[in-house]
């Protein structure tokens, strides 16, 4: 073990881990807003709306991430003459840019489905009361189902994100210098295999606790009007990390 | 409008690489899942802890780098004990396959022992207490009375772990293993129609998926064949 390799190159790990946090934070803002519409429509009960979102959905939850990087990255090659002619060539042979938006798409998608599960289980009861005070329906979308449903996604909400975060590691296969491309190119100057992967693996268990941390806060402030007392406390931080 | 210039081929034999080494890290995955259920819920605390690190470590850090950790790190390792042991040069290679296995089935050992964690919580307590008072032993009555009863717990859990471990044996392709990635990528690269190819991947690997939902489908209802439905 030689620990020196990992001290002298903290400044590059750090930026590293801090693209890791940057392509993570990015990519669950967009795919959060991107995923309401889309499980909205799936949940429709026209044909049109809820085949595409199904389509979709089932798509990009039943590929594999790199196959879909690869497809966004590479696959834009082939048609370069089109999308120039459409000014998009020039986001496309940005590895971040594909990157994010491979991100943003995979995880669109699973939260769609969360979001669809948790919209599925909000208490009928509730929207019932909600036509009885004739509210219109985007009213009771707002106001009564949306808020509910995020609440009961939040647990699964936060195994998804935790996901995301580690599947940020795959950008570093197209050239992109994340904590774990950091790794790489650490490797190859000094061949500290060992080291420098666990070292890396670490910072990625330590961040990955850090989210959850974050989000079981979450999770307390929003459910303070279902606690009894401020005695009681937030549910323990085991049972994290589940099976997506 | 789908003209794979002749490398259609390279799906094909991708495919049943993908599906070989996804197969073979099944029975290690589900070994470790069981081993690992056993130390959490056991009432030795060295078991308790060593499972729970378990747990922790594999699930906290990305697969691919435990790949790439375990992939090298176990060559180098293995090495340089030998050449320690012998005192001389000892090379040592691991084929791609092997590891790939190894890798797979010891990440999502992890996942399974979280699955038949929950499942044997979720078995009838009455049951396992009225088979002690029959006088069975307890591995009789983990055989007869446990095991059979568990996998109707655990059998859509596991389905999840399967659908998420085929899709991970895509990352085998950083270290060379000739599956359905690395084979699309080198056929791409040759016929230079990177969208066609990873396009023809992906629907290869959604196949995979809807044929193992259904197998699911039937695996439950078998699992399920006790129960009565109201």
């Amino acid at each position: 073990m030689d620990l020196w390799v990992i001290v002298e190159n903290l400044p590059r790990f750090a930026s590293g881990a801090w693209l890791t946090v940057q392509l993570t934070a990015l990519s669950v803002l967009i795919g959060l807003v991107c995923a309401v519409p889309v499980a909205l429509a799936r949940l429709s009960h026209n044909p049109l709306l809820s085949w595409p979102a199904y389509g979709y959905m089932f798509y990009f939850r039943g590929t594999p991430l790199l196959v879909q990087i690869f497809l966004i990255y590479y696959g834009s090659g082939q048609f370069v003459s089109e999308l120039r002619s459409i000014g998009l060539w020039q986001f496309f042979r940005e590895p971040y840019f594909c990157a994010v938006l491979t991100l943003t798409l995979n995880t669109a998608a699973y939260t769609a489905e969360i979001l669809r599960g948790a919209i599925q289980a909000v208490p009928f009861g509730e929207v019932e009361a909600g036509r009885a005070f004739a509210m219109s329906r985007t009213l009771i979308l707002r106001r009564i189902i949306l808020p509910k449903a995020f609440r009961l996604a939040l647990p699964a909400y936060t195994n998804e994100v935790i996901f995301l975060f580690q599947a940020t590691s795959l950008v570093s296969i197209i050239t992109i210098m994340d904590l774990t491309g950091v790794g790489r190119v650490i490797i190859a100057e000094t061949f500290r295999t060992f080291e420098v992967w666990i070292f890396v693996g670490l910072c990625y268990l330590a961040m990955s606790y850090g989210i959850l941390y974050l989000f079981k806060r979450l999770e307390y402030r929003l459910s303070g009007h279902l606690r009894e007392g401020p005695a009681a406390a937030a549910a323990p931080v085991q049972e994290a990390l589940a099976v997506r | 409008m789908l003209d794979f210039h002749g490398y259609g081929w390279v799906f094909w034999e991708g495919a049943q690489i993908t599906l070989l080494v996804g197969l073979s890290a099944v029975p290690l995955a589900l070994a470790l899942g069981l081993l690992g259920a056993w130390g959490k819920l056991s009432g030795n605390a060295l078991a308790r802890s060593v499972a729970g690190a378990y747990t922790t470590i594999v699930r906290g850090v990305p697969e691919l780098v435990l790949i790439l950790l375990v992939y090298y790190g176990i060559t180098i390792l293995l090495q340089h004990l030998l050449s320690l042991a012998t005192g001389g040069q000892v090379l040592v290679d691991i084929d791609p396959f092997t590891a790939g296995t190894l890798t797979l089935g010891v990440i999502y050992g992890a996942f399974t022992t979280e699955v038949f964690r929950g499942a044997f919580l979720a078995l009838d307590r009455g049951q396992i207490e009225a088979a002690y008072a029959a006088g069975m032993s307890r591995t009789l009555a983990f055989r007869r009375i446990m095991l059979p009863q568990v996998w109707r717990f655990a059998i859509p859990g596991l389905g999840n772990v399967w659908l998420v471990l085929i899709k991970a044996t895509a990352l085998m392709s950083v270290v060379q293993l000739p599956e359905l990635m690395r084979m699309t990528d080198v056929a791409a690269r040759a016929v230079r129609m990177p969208f066609t190819f990873y396009f023809g991947a992906s629907v290869i690997y959604l196949l995979i998926t809807i044929m193992s939902l259904q197998a699911l489908h039937r695996a439950e209802a078998w699992a399920n064949r006790g129960i009565r439905r109201a």
